[in-house]
């Protein structure tokens, strides 16, 4: 099972963990993260971010990197959802979910999912709030979560 | 060789185009000589491709390096680092 959307709308936790464990009956673990707006930057409130993204490539890379990440654990299912455009303080942005027979693959999944949609999807983010608006720099350090799983293991 | 190029957030601002269709001298056909071909159109381009900040490239959707060719009608992006998630 493999579900990957690029969407305005806001997705449901809930209704995205059944349908994952209704889809992967064999499934012993599911790991899952939400990615959500903050509502400070630093001590600055934030109101709103906008996301851009590039249509097209977005999907693509985005299922590369769900494909990556099926070549690398034998996982049984992953939930990927981004959403796009407006999005107030404190709203969902990203979800991703791997089940897997056991744990370690699915934690493991999980993680290389985000390192790797941080630095390769092409999604933009800019902050409104108090402090005016920017766009987010990317950071160092995300590339070096994505660098580390390329490593002897 | 006419190709479309698109730029997007921060860029896309900086330049005020979202897209448009280039039609490029026969030279121009790699990711760095299409930079050093729009850097000539003013300061604001050659700042943005000669200047400090990383500016990202993709060939029909795929990321590519500066040495990456396109061909006619390919679709050519210019963009900032990413920072989804």
């Amino acid at each position: 099972m493999r579900r990957v959307l690029v969407q305005a709308a806001d997705f449901s936790y809930a209704d995205e963990m059944q349908t994952i464990q209704q889809a992967c009956p064999q499934a012993g673990a599911i790991t899952s993260f939400v990615g959500l707006v903050r509502d400070q930057v630093g001590e600055a409130r934030l109101s709103q971010m906008v996301i851009e993204h590039y249509p097209g490539m977005t999907e693509k890379a985005l299922h590369a990197i769900v494909e990556q990440a099926n070549v690398r654990w034998p996982l049984l299912g992953v939930t990927l959802i981004h959403r796009t455009g407006v999005l107030p303080a404190n709203a969902q942005i990203v979800l991703v979910m791997t089940a897997s027979l056991h744990r370690q693959a699915a934690f493991d999944a999980c993680a290389f999912i985000m390192d790797y949609l941080k630095t390769e999807a092409p999604f933009w983010k800019k902050e409104i709030g108090e402090f005016g608006e920017h766009w987010v720099e990317a950071r160092a350090s995300d590339e070096t979560a994505k660098q580390q799983w390329n490593q002897p293991q | 060789m006419k190709i479309t190029v698109l730029y997007f957030a921060r860029i896309k601002e900086v330049v005020n185009y979202s897209s448009e269709i280039v039609e490029l001298p026969a030279q121009v056909e790699t990711i760095i000589a299409l930079k050093a071909w729009l850097a000539k159109r003013g300061e604001v381009w050659q700042q943005l491709f000669h200047g400090s900040g990383v500016v990202r490239a993709a060939i029909n959707h795929a990321l590519v390096d500066d040495m990456a060719t396109f061909e006619e009608d390919d679709e050519v992006a210019f963009f900032p680092p990413v920072t989804g998630g």
